[in-house]
């Protein structure tokens, strides 16, 4: 028996989810651009699924545009901000030291075409400041992209009071919402955004779609040419079932995401305090913060994250270091680094998340699993020669 | 095939290559319950420009773990990468670094067997639930009730032997290994990979310093000294004849080892040879071929495999390099057990400081040292 605790990385598909998937590939074959009925099947199912999304987030079907997922939202956020009149040279963008690689690798190809980039940091607490962000505006301020919540400590950025010094600057504000989306409330233009990203595969949707949202009046230069497809931001032909599947997620969200942001709260805590109650040597990074109802990061004082990692997989707990994306490299988390963790206790926390599969059996037994993996570890634990 | 623990698990050390990949499938035939590792043990984006043209093939490469994890899918065992480059740099590449500057010519394979394969990754096995690990090393591990202790012997095939690299293990690392292979020949390994359907069945045998490629040290430690943006001293000496006769000069001790011929760009017309090598007077001595040999050696941080000690002059045979045949002599204890003397029964070509000398009796390994 798997049980699952790594939703920040991935989610399973949802049975709703994956019956519209499947019934979306059988029948809506067609390419939505298509003038005969085939096509207009499928050109159906993209509306209505962009309309359920626009619905979730309180925003209009036509600022919604469908990607292959986060890292291609967030580049197109991005680039197509930054380069539009003029190319990027000579530009300035505000970020943070604790985004996705998808945000920071765009970042760094931006520096490489001349624009210049502020990485805010964070506090102990790993949440960024709105007031050092004012501070870093300048006149050619061109961009300023801040996550919604941290995908590593769940910790939630102040959103609101940076779009507000956003506004008043006059720069456009795109958040990077992928592990905020479906956990959070999202009322994406109320909270001040100018775009924001998400992907279908952390809301039990399929993995290879995305949405970026883009508030109407705000201009996008395409960074993928070819045909007019999403109102000529995003040429491609629609991945159709992904998108509807999406969309199926969305529908699911607008009614069912408060009840079950409170269950997943209620079981992250208890997850929590069942560690720190039993486990000793352990704290809480971010515990400080406002988190995503579903993530904590706990560090394991003198363990390594790796292999605690593996000792619980082997015992049929799926958990990870960090970033999957990061995993199998020897750097330490970006995000706890960036918090003033030292790299032996970047390397020792562990993140567990969870998700629609997750239920409180799971969770005690899950408490049970790292109780007994952690005291072994530091039992075997050897002094080396060479240490 | 020695007794295990019931349900035990046993974390298979897999390298992608053929041994290892059959030393997986055999025990999971043999119903047990397995989990792969594969040591990250080098980057190798690391010193691109020893091997401009291709970041695979390499040690540690995206195709090693690539194969290993075809290996373990094919199986259904679980997988994983375990990352102990850091390790790997500070307990085999900066000590086969310093060796060479030394003057010396070290053994990186049996560094990385004490300090990585045996410690960090014993060390994981454990940590993650795992009872033994399991190696496709060529050597044989037995119990021997009257002693209390586990012997090492020859891995059955002498070609594919490789207990030169496994004299360090200490009994309580080898209580917990097993060498399914020992009593296996290489033939036998491929043709049971193959009808195990190992996917790598057929790949090529890895070449023995996996680090450096092409076996240019020189070249590798003047890329790693420009990675550390550190000024490489290339201090250049003399090379003299054992009288002290100045014959020519060279860029760098690290260059040579003893028993080398090639390249010590000096013209005569009788083939001469590396005798030693002086780091402290950058001098390097060569001659002919007979002042090569010696007859008595000194073995630093013994350790004893197959017996407690020895307190009295031993006779055994003793291997001074991987492919040396091993030779008759008598091991003479000192004052300090950790320093054994050798004395050969006939002048041996080439002792080299830095390589190990492995004591046999028969199959048996004893133990071994490192050369003065």
């Amino acid at each position: 028996m798997a049980y699952y605790f790594d939703h920040n990385a991935t989610t399973p598909l949802s049975e709703e989810v994956l019956e519209c998937l499947t019934r979306v590939q059988r029948e809506c074959y067609g390419n939505p651009s298509s003038i005969h009925t085939a096509g207009q099947r499928a050109r159906q199912a993209v509306e209505q699924a962009r309309a359920q999304v626009a619905r979730w987030l309180h925003a209009e079907p036509g600022e919604v545009v469908f990607t292959s997922g986060g890292t291609e939202s967030d580049n197109l956020a991005i680039f197509g901000i930054v380069r539009r009149n003029g190319g990027a040279a000579g530009k300035h963008v505000i970020t943070t030291t604790i985004e996705h690689p998808a945000v920071l690798g765009a970042c760094a190809q931006l520096e490489r075409e001349g624009a210049r980039v502020t990485r805010v940091r964070v506090g102990s607490a790993g949440v960024v400041e709105a007031e050092d962000v004012r501070q870093a505006v300048r006149p050619e301020t061109a961009l300023i992209t801040v996550m919604h919540a941290n995908n590593e400590t769940g910790a939630v950025q102040p959103i609101e009071a940076i779009a507000e010094i956003a506004h008043e600057a006059g720069v456009p504000l795109h958040s990077d919402g992928v592990q905020a989306a479906g956990r959070l409330a999202v009322d994406v233009w109320a909270m001040g955004v100018d775009l924001y990203s998400l992907s279908g595969h952390k809301l039990n949707a399929p993995k290879g779609v995305g949405v970026l949202a883009v508030r109407n009046g705000v201009s996008l230069e395409a960074v993928q040419h070819g045909g007019r497809h999403e109102r000529e931001r995003r040429a491609g032909t629609e991945n159709v079932p992904g998108i509807a599947a999406l969309g199926s997620a969305a529908g699911w969200l607008v009614e069912h995401r408060a009840e079950e942001a409170r269950r997943l709260g209620f079981l992250r805590d208890r997850l929590e305090t069942g560690i720190i109650e039993n486990v000793p040597g352990t704290r809480v990074n971010a515990a400080s913060a406002p988190r995503t109802p579903n993530t904590t990061n706990v560090l394991f004082a003198g363990v390594a994250g790796e292999a605690l990692t593996i000792a619980l997989d082997l015992a049929g707990f799926q958990v990870s270091t960090g970033a999957a994306c990061s995993s199998g490299a020897v750097e330490p988390s970006h995000v706890l680094t960036a918090m003033g963790l030292d790299a032996a206790e970047a390397r020792s926390s562990i993140r567990f998340s969870l998700g629609r599969t997750s239920d409180e059996a799971q969770v005690d037994a899950l408490i049970e699993a790292v109780r007994s993996a952690v005291a072994r570890l530091r039992r075997t634990a050897r002094v080396h020669e060479h240490a | 095939m020695r007794e295990l623990k019931g349900d035990a698990l046993i974390a298979v050390a897999m390298s992608g290559g053929v041994d290892s990949s059959t030393v997986a499938a055999l025990l999971q035939r043999e119903g047990h319950r397995l989990a792969g590792m594969t040591m990250q043990l080098w980057n190798q984006r690391r010193l691109p420009e020893l091997l401009p043209e291709s970041p695979t093939g390499r040690c540690c490469s995206l195709d090693d773990v690539h194969d290993a994890r075809a290996v373990a899918h094919v199986l259904g065992i679980p997988y994983y990468v375990v990352n102990f480059e850091e390790s790997f740099e500070r307990t085999v590449v900066q000590p086969f670094i310093e060796e060479y500057l030394a003057g010396r010519t070290p053994i990186p394979c049996t560094l990385c067997n004490n300090y990585v394969k045996f410690d960090r990754f014993l060390e994981m096995a454990e940590g993650v639930g795992a009872s033994y690990i399991a190696t496709g090393h060529y050597a044989r591990l037995d119990f021997n009730d009257t002693t209390g202790r586990w012997e090492m012997r020859t891995g059955v095939d002498g070609a594919k032997d490789q207990t030169y690299f496994l004299w360090g293990l200490t009994q309580e690392q080898l209580a917990r290994t097993l060498f399914p292979l020992g009593g296996m020949r290489k033939p036998e390994v491929r043709e049971l990979a193959e009808r195990l359907g190992v996917p790598t069945a057929r790949k090529n045998d890895s070449q023995e310093i996996c680090f450096v490629p092409n076996g240019d040290y020189a070249a590798f430690i003047e890329a790693w000294f420009r990675e550390q943006g550190r000024a490489f001293e290339v201090a250049r000496g003399e090379i003299t004849d054992s009288t002290g006769r100045r014959l020519g000069e060279h860029a760098g001790v690290h260059n040579f080892t003893v028993g080398q011929r090639k390249g010590l760009g000096i013209a005569t017309g009788e083939p001469l040879y590396v005798i030693s090598t002086d780091a402290a007077t950058q001098q390097v001595v060569v001659g002919r071929e007979p002042e090569l040999q010696r007859s008595l050696l000194r073995a630093r941080q013994v350790n004893w495999v197959s017996i407690e000690s020895i307190r009295e002059p031993r006779a055994a045979q003793v291997k001074i390099r991987n492919r040396h045949p091993a030779a008759d002599a008598t091991l003479i204890p000192t004052a300090d057990p950790a320093i054994v003397e050798v004395r050969f029964d006939k002048p041996q070509r080439a002792v080299t400081p830095g390589q190990a000398a492995v004591f046999y009796e028969g199959d048996v390994v004893l133990g071994g040292g490192w050369i003065e």
